[in-house]
This record gives structure tokens, sequence and C-alpha cells, in this order.
């Protein structure tokens, strides 16, 4: 009796002293074969130039397929538009996670989409991975365990924009051009709260603009007759250039800070004049394709390969693509991690313990790093100034890590 | 109404009462969507395709209806069933209000009037003056009612249920509205206004009249909108969805209350249909469906079955004396 | 006051934008008495198809009238085939293929361009002249080609028999048929002729505003009020409404009610205008026998 009891005590022992080796764990949408994975995109409607994010993760997906996929599954992406609209975006998401049984959400795009689904998915406890938006909100582990953000957050970026003013112009007359909705606001708390409340009066004039305008003209009239020799330009890349340009025309000649998401050489600068851009200082955290920097960097190129080859129709230059390659690329890192165990809780618990990884698009020196109360993946940004024909990033990388 | 006409409706009624045991959480949330885009294009209907009074507007009643709703529950803690008769009244008060100036207007310039309102509603909203009631670009995040009396419904469900008490309730409302005085006297309007008014029809109270009602529909649904999808925000009550009710009534049937069943099935289903067939164009489809419609089927849906009812009914008609004449001798 | 003579002088030059959109959309009514929603659209489309032909290496000027060539056909084209069976139907129709025209336009648009902005070469020099620096070179030429197609289209319109047919034809139909006008025709070549317009508007209003699908749909809005308030049947009235406009709403939004509430003052406008004086400033009283 005892001596066939062994073997069996045996294969218990091993089978407990290695649990993930021997168990695969599965929620709905991970099997052997396959990881399904959800997204919404605004394809259509005002905010359809960002539908190029979730065209550019699906070719990287596709990419990572051809190569075999993630520990032998392949990743089925499946994203469908949602015009922007948040009630489209609750029907979506719903019929990705109750219908299409999906294993999670991954980068589900727009602040107001996101606030949407917030509660949902948090109440149905399935990840809400990676969202295509800066709003800081979506760093609340003990409120939200279930939504993590990804790129640096706006008011971060703004208070960074800030300090330098303090330190570098305490006398500042400041402008600012925002635009009205939750990404332009969030901007403009960040600044302030940078600014902080004795120094608000720095803030002489702040002008905002409609979606639906067809220029930012007069706006940038408005904040030039404020006497003000300090610029702060939130605004999304057709406006942005408009004012670059603008404030070039009226001679003004403003510090000129212009934001992250309309940062982009190809986007933004180009149209608007690179002679007429010298001086914009912006941050940035992802490498852009058309700087002389990095013309021979192996990273930029095997993006500029992977462009040609999966997603020709994509703009390779539009600042967009290079993020969603190097979102599809965390996401990756994050499900390699998960292994065998592809658990909903898993997912999320491996997307919260990711340690120093470096990515070959991201500006040397920022890396992404999370844990159970740190839900903000890249925290670290640089600030660089253009001189006509590049970027020259200046100071030290700047991190908001707590 | 025929006894068959009764017969059928009563028999829809009960198929839409047993839905949600049928189907998924998720099914029964797109059917309420459906209810709720039904009420609102009955109310559009009402104003454009009984009264002739194009509207390119409806959006921005559908936009008051969501925010009163919304700012009532979230500001006040005013239970979600009492906002909608609440949004109801409000937006029965801004559409008549704006009715009267619109009686001066005809045709296509009603229509360019309701547009440049569908246009500006977005930036009303967002208006920093009226920020701390509409929370502004944020928006405002409501709760979900549960069922309540502890009945075994999950909350989707009971609130299908609701929603279809209310659009029973409004489609009778409107069904009694429309075959009486008032409704002859819109159609009036609507084909011969200068005959309805020699007739001594008031064409002002009676059009502005329309149009309150007809917002107050689409206010109803805008707050039971709200409530199904638990959030408001300016930006989704931009222009297009002034757009989309139009072309649910043209597709669903223009003067017919059918129709606003057939349109509301069609604008929720359809983008997600054209979605699959194209990601980079579902707007395209939609407006070539709508030019489609518009050719071939100027009726919309509901005429086209009223046709083939008829065709139908004639030929049972001639089969039957054809019988008839072949037994008796 | 030197803030209000700036602002003066960019809503003149964003004037000019509206203004030569509201010709369109008056060529149009003129022709037809039809108000074409989808004319920013239309225009927008040519301007893209201008940039294709600039980016395969045709020089700016061949481009340009080519364009304008190209958009008169598609113009014909549109009014046989799409709107010819709904015109005498319910105007209800008329609207929503109008309606139909503007997304699936838009939507073309941004399958076949993508949504990323391009520029748009402009014909005129690039440094301020006279060193006014409120208007750049290129808006000062855009108005002068406004006005330069302005005074062509009045004089098409007053003095060439061509011009007499087409205003017949849109102000009696029936009468003008009888004397021999081939009123089909001439609405066809009435709509060819608002999308060319249209065409160049788009071609003066992209170097501003960078193209993109959406470039036209901010505008068009100001422009119907453009068109209304000068007088829909006017084209000197459209033109002047539309710097009227400009300068009003640049105006408005710097010093009285804040840049929140701009697009309300095209709301404003539109309605007002319908109510009090819907011939608008410039226009004539039309009156209806009943």
């Amino acid at each position: 009796m005892k001596l066939r009891l062994i073997p069996v005590a045996a294969l218990l022992a091993a089978a407990l002293a290695f649990p993930a080796a021997a168990q695969k764990k599965y929620d709905p949408g991970a099997s052997d074969s396959e990881i399904k994975i959800g997204n919404t995109n605004p394809y259509s409607g005002p905010a359809s130039a960002y539908g190029t994010i979730g065209k550019s993760i699906a070719a990287y997906f596709r990419m990572l397929n051809e190569q075999g996929g993630i520990n032998g599954r392949k990743i089925n992406f499946v994203s469908y538009d949602d015009s922007y609209s948040p009630p489209k975006t609750v029907e979506m998401t719903r019929k990705l996670v109750e219908q299409d049984q999906v294993l999670f959400m991954f980068q589900p795009l727009g602040t107001p989409s996101n606030t949407a689904i917030h509660k949902y998915m948090n109440l149905k406890k399935v990840p809400q991975l990676f969202v295509a938006t800066g709003a800081t909100k979506w760093n609340d582990p003990k409120g939200f365990p279930w939504t993590m953000g990804w790129q640096p957050n706006y008011q971060d970026e703004g208070k960074i924009y800030a300090r330098h003013i303090l330190e570098t112009k305490p006398n500042a007359k400041i402008a600012v051009l925002y635009q009205n909705d939750d990404y332009g606001k969030d901007y403009l708390k960040g600044f302030k709260d940078g600014l902080g409340a004795k120094n608000a009066k720095m803030i002489v004039a702040e002008a905002s603009y409609e979606v639906s305008e067809p220029t930012v003209d007069s706006q940038i009239v408005q904040l030039k007759a404020s006497g003000a020799d300090v610029l702060f330009n939130i605004a999304t890349p057709k406006f942005a250039a408009q004012a670059i340009r603008k404030v070039y025309d009226l001679g003004w000649k403003p510090v000129h800070y212009v934001n992250n998401v309309s940062a982009s050489i190809g986007s933004v600068l180009t149209p608007a004049g690179l002679d007429k851009s010298v001086g914009v200082i912006t941050t940035s955290y992802l490498k852009d394709v058309l700087d002389p920097e990095w013309a021979n960097d192996p990273g930029v190129n095997k993006f500029k390969e992977f462009m040609k080859k999966y997603y020709p129709d994509g703009n390779v230059v539009d600042s967009s693509n290079i993020f969603g390659y190097t979102v599809a690329r965390t996401m990756e890192q994050v499900l390699r991690q998960c292994g065998d165990n592809l658990t909903r809780a898993n997912v999320m618990k491996q997307a919260a313990s990711i340690k120093n990884l470096k990515l070959d698009t991201l500006i040397p020196g920022i890396e992404i790093n999370t844990g159970p109360q740190d839900y903000a993946p890249i925290q670290a940004v640089q600030l660089q100034r253009f001189n006509g024909q590049r970027y020259e990033r200046f100071g030290k990388v700047l991190s908001s890590e707590h | 109404m025929t006894r068959k006409n009764l017969v059928l409706l009563l028999v829809l009624l009960a198929v839409a009462c047993v839905l949600p045991f049928l189907v998924t959480d998720y099914r029964t949330f797109q059917f309420t969507l459906v209810l709720i885009y039904a009420i609102a294009l009955l109310g559009l209907n009402i104003l454009t395709g009984y009264n002739g009074q194009i509207s390119l507007g409806h959006g921005a009643f559908y936009a008051i209806g969501a925010y009163a709703a919304a700012i009532l529950m979230d500001k006040f803690g005013v239970p979600y069933w009492l906002t909608i008769p609440a949004a109801g009244a409000v937006c029965l008060v801004a559409g008549f209000l704006f009715g009267l100036p619109a009686l001066r207007l005809e045709g296509l310039y009603l229509a360019l009037a309701t547009f440049a309102l569908g246009v500006t509603v977005p930036q009303l909203l967002k208006y920093h003056h009226v920020e701390q009631w509409t929370g502004g670009v944020q928006g405002i995040v409501i709760a979900k009612p549960e069922a309540p009396f502890g009945l075994p419904l999950s909350a989707d469900q009971w609130l299908y249920y609701f929603t279809l008490a209310i659009t029973v309730v409004m489609f009778l409302f409107g069904w009694n509205l429309l075959r009486g005085r008032v409704g002859r006297a819109l159609v009036a309007i609507r084909d011969h206004h200068i005959a309805a008014e020699a007739m001594g029809i008031n064409n002002a109270l009676y059009k502005s009249l329309a149009f309150g009602v007809s917002a107050m529909y689409t206010g109803i649904a805008g707050a039971l909108g709200a409530i199904a999808v638990q959030f408001v925000a300016p930006d989704s009550f931009n222009v297009f969805l002034s757009i989309v009710f139009l072309v649910g009534i043209v597709v669903g049937g223009l003067a017919s209350i059918s129709g606003a069943i057939y349109g509301a099935l069609f604008i929720q289903f359809i983008p997600n249909f054209a979605d699959e067939i194209s990601k980079a164009a579902p707007w395209a489809i939609f407006g070539v469906l709508m030019i489609g419609f518009v050719y071939l089927m100027p009726t919309g849906v509901a005429g086209a079955i009223r046709m083939l009812r008829a065709r139908w009914a004639a030929r049972q008609t001639v089969s039957m004396k054809v019988k008839l004449k072949e037994e008796t001798p | 006051m030197e803030a209000l003579l700036h602002q003066v002088l960019a809503g003149l030059a964003t004037g000019g934008i509206y203004a030569s959109l509201a010709l369109a959309l008056v060529m149009i009514y003129q022709a037809t008495h039809l108000v074409n929603f989808a004319q920013g659209e239309m225009a927008m489309f040519c301007t893209y198809i201008a940039w294709s032909l600039v980016n395969a290496g045709v020089p700016y000027w061949g481009a340009f009238f080519l364009t304008v060539g190209i958009a008169f056909v598609l113009g014909v084209a549109i009014e046989r085939i799409i709107i010819r069976p709904v015109q005498n139907g319910p105007v209800l129709g008329i609207v929503v293929v109008f309606i139909g025209l503007l997304v699936i336009l838009y939507s073309i648009a941004g399958w076949i361009y993508t949504y990323t902005i391009k520029t748009f070469p402009s014909p005129f020099p690039s440094e301020a002249l006279f060193g006014i620096r409120y208007m750049s070179p290129h808006q000062v030429g855009a108005i002068g080609v406004t006005l330069v197609v302005l005074v062509l289209l009045y004089a098409f319109f007053r003095f060439t028999p061509l011009g007499l047919a087409m205003r017949a034809a849109a102000q009696n139909p029936v009468s003008a048929r009888l004397v021999g006008i081939r009123v089909g025709w001439m609405l066809a070549l009435g709509w060819g002729l608002a999308s060319a317009i249209g065409a160049i508007a788009g071609m003066m209003v992209a170097p501003i505003v960078y193209l993109d699908p959406g470039m036209m749909g901010g505008v068009l809005l100001y422009a119907f009020a453009a068109a209304l308030l000068g007088g829909i049947e006017n084209p000197w009235g459209a033109v002047a409404g539309g710097f009227i406009v400009g300068v009003a709403e640049n105006v408005l939004g710097a010093f009285v009610i804040g840049n929140e509430l701009k697009l309300a003052v095209a709301l404003v406008l539109i309605i007002g205008v319908l109510l009090v004086k819907p011939s608008g400033i410039f226009g004539r009283v039309h009156v209806v026998r009943v």
C-alpha cells in the first residue's frame, strides 16, 4: 500500500512545486491556440485621425502571429469603431466583453470613451489596459484596480512646462491656447497646478477653440495682444500647426511650448513650416521618425520596415503609428510574462509588474515601470527644442515616479 | 384598427415581453436602445413626417432630455423614474419655444436653422458658465438603476421592461393623437397650409404644438438613453446624431408610427453591419443606403410593408372571388 | 484700439474663406433654388483631387485649372445622376440626398487620403508684403481671387444670354421651357458652375487651414450664415456677408462673448436673419402669390 502511494505523492509534490508550468489557466478569450483582445477606436467621425493607432496595432499583431505568436498562441485582435461617441463605446465594449468574450480590452481610445466604460470594466473585473488617453484618472489602483493608462499623463506634462518656466523665466507673462475639451482642459489644469496658486497671475491670457472651427488665427491675435512673452500651445496637430505658423507670421517671438500630442515633425512642424518652428519646446518619450538623430537608429529602422511590410497604407511619419507600435510591444511583453496563466487577474498582475522595460522606439533613458501602487507605465519624458531640422534634447530625463 | 392588426400587435408585444429571457444581457441592452430610438423617431416623425417641418437638429432635444435626467439624478438625487417626465416637460417647453420662431421658416430654411442648432449644441453644453451643472467636457456619470422590490431581474432586464412600458405608453398616446383631430390638422397643414388656415385650423398653434410634442418625445428618449448608457458628454450630441435621426425616419417610413420602429432597428444595427463590411468607410455605406432609400423606397420600410400587405390582401380577394365563381354554377 | 484693428483684419481674412464658399452656395441657389448642404464636402473633395495632381508633378496653375474643369464635370454628373430623380419630389427627400452626399464624400476622402493633415501649395509669395503682418499674402491673394470670381459671376448672370437663361430656368421653369430654354441642362450647368466655384474656394482655403477631410466642416455653417446674411440670391451680398460674419465672429469672440460661443454667433445670425429679414441685407424680397 505505502509503496504505491509514493509515486502518487511524488507526482502531487511535483505538481504543487511547479504550478505555473503544469497548469494552464484560462479566462474567457484565452485558449491553447489564441488570445482574444478587444479594442474600440474612432475609425469614423471627428476623431478619425486617431484611427490609425488601431490599425498600426492590428498590423503589429499580424506580424507577431506570422512570427509564431506569443507562447505559441495567436493574437486575435478585435477592434470596433466607436466614432468617438461614448454611447457607441459602451455598446461596442459590452459586445466585446459579453458577446465576443475577449480576455481584456486593450487601448480603447479617448477620454470620454474610457470614462463611459470605466465603472463597467471594473464591475465586470475585465482589464481595461493601456488606455489611449493621457488623462490623469487612470492611475488609481485602489479605486479602479482593473484600469491602467500607458502614456505620460497630460497634467504631469503641463507641470513640467510650468516648472521649466519658473526656473528659466520667473517673470514671464504667459498666454495659453487650448482645445475646449477634456484633453485641453486636463493639460491646462496640470499647467496651472505646476505654476502654483501664487504664480497664477503669470497667465495673462487664455483662449480656447472648438475642433469644428476652421482656424485659430483669431485666438493667436488675441493672445499676442495680451503682451505675453511665453505661449503654451495645447492644440491637436492641425491647429497646432496653424498656431505655429500664425505666431511666426505675426512677428511674435514668445517662448513657444507645444504639447506632446502635436510634437511630430511630420504631422505638425512640416506643415507649419520647419523654419517657422525653430525654438519650439516640447517633451517627448517616443523617437520621431523624421528626426535626423535617429536616421540610422536600428529601432527606428525596424519600425520603418514593419510599416512598409505590414501597414503600407499608413503614414510612417505620423507619430500615432510609432505610438501604436510601441504600446503594442508593451502589451506583447505583458502577455509573454503571463506565460500559460491567462486569467484576467494574472494579465492585470503582470501589467502591474513591468520592471525597467526598455523599448527601442522610446527615447534613451525612458523605461516602462509599473507596480501594484503604480499604474502609470511611462512617467518619464525629456524636454527638447526644435532647431529647424531636428529636436535637441536638453536637461535630464524628468520623471514623476513617486 | 382592424382585428387582424390588433392581434398582430399583441403578438408583437408578447414577443417583446419575453425577449430578455431569450437573449443575453448585451442583446437586451441593444434592444433597449432600439426602443429608445423608436421613441425619438416617433417624435421626429410627428414633426417632419406628419407636419412637414424638417428638423436637422433634433439631437439638441435628445441632449436636453439626457442632461436633464443626468443633472437631476447626479446633482439633486432625483430617482431615475421621476427624471423621465421631468425631461419630457422641459423639452415640451423648449420645443414649443423653438417652434414659435420656426413658424416663419419653411422647408429648406427651417432645415438650415435646425442644422445650425444641431451643430452648435455641443459647444453650448461645454460653456463654462454652465459647467458646474453640466460637468463640462468631463460629462456626468450616472448610476445604473437596479430592479426594485427585489425582483429577480438583472439591471439590464429591468431597464428594458421600464423602457418598454414607457415606449408602449408613448406610442399609444401618439397613435391616439395622430388618428384624431390633431393628426388630421397636422397633415392638412403639411399638405396645403393655406387651405388648412382657410378651413379654420390655427396653423401657428398646431405647428408650435407639433414642435413641442415632438421635442417632448425626443427628450424622453434622451433621458432614457442617458440612463441606459450611464454617461452623458457634450460631444456625443453633435450634428451627426441629428442626421442619424433623420435617416431613421426616412428609412423607417415618414408619417407612419410603425416606421419609427423599423427606423430604430435600422439605425441601431446597420452601423454595426457596415462596420464589418468596411472599417474604413462605415458612414459612406450609411450615406449610400440613405440615398438608396429615397430613390427606391420613398415611403420607407413601413410603406413597403403596407404595399406588400395590400397586394397580398388583393390577391386573396381575387382568388376567393375566382373560387366562388368556380363553385357556383 | 490696435487689438481691435488686428481682430478686424484677421476677421477679414477668415471672412474671405466664408465668402468664397458662400459664393458657391449662392450659385447653386440661383440656379436651382436649393440650399446645398454638401457644398463644403464637394469643395473639399475637389481640393484633394488638386492635391493629387500637384503631388503627381503637375505645376500649380495647371492643376488649378484642371481641377476646376474636373469639378465642373463632377457637378454636372451629380446633378444629372443623383439630384435629378428627387428634384421635383418633396423637400425632405432632397435634404436627405444632400446629407447623404455630404456623408459619402467625407468618408471616401478619409478612406483614400487618410486623416493626417496635408499641406496644399499657395500660388502667392510666402513673405509678408509691405510688412502687413495680420493678413498673410495668401489670405490677401485669396480674397482677390474671390473678388475676381464674384465679378465674373456677376457679369455672367447679368450680361450673357446663357446667364439670363439660367436665371429664367430657376425662377420660372415652366415659362422658361415655353420660350425654348432647356431647363434640365440649365440646372446641370448651375451645379457644374457651383462645383467649380467650390473647388476654387477649397484651393484657396486649404493653404490656410490645412487639407484634411474635415476642412470644410467648420466653414460650412459660417458660409451659410454669410450667404443668408448677404442675401442668398445675391453674389455681392454673399461676399459682403462673408466678411461681416468673419469680422463679427472674431470681434465678438475676442471682446464680448468669449471664444466658447463663436459657433453660437453663426446660429444666432442664421436664425436672426431668417426671422427678421429672410432675403438678407442685400437681397430682394419676393412676393409669392397665394
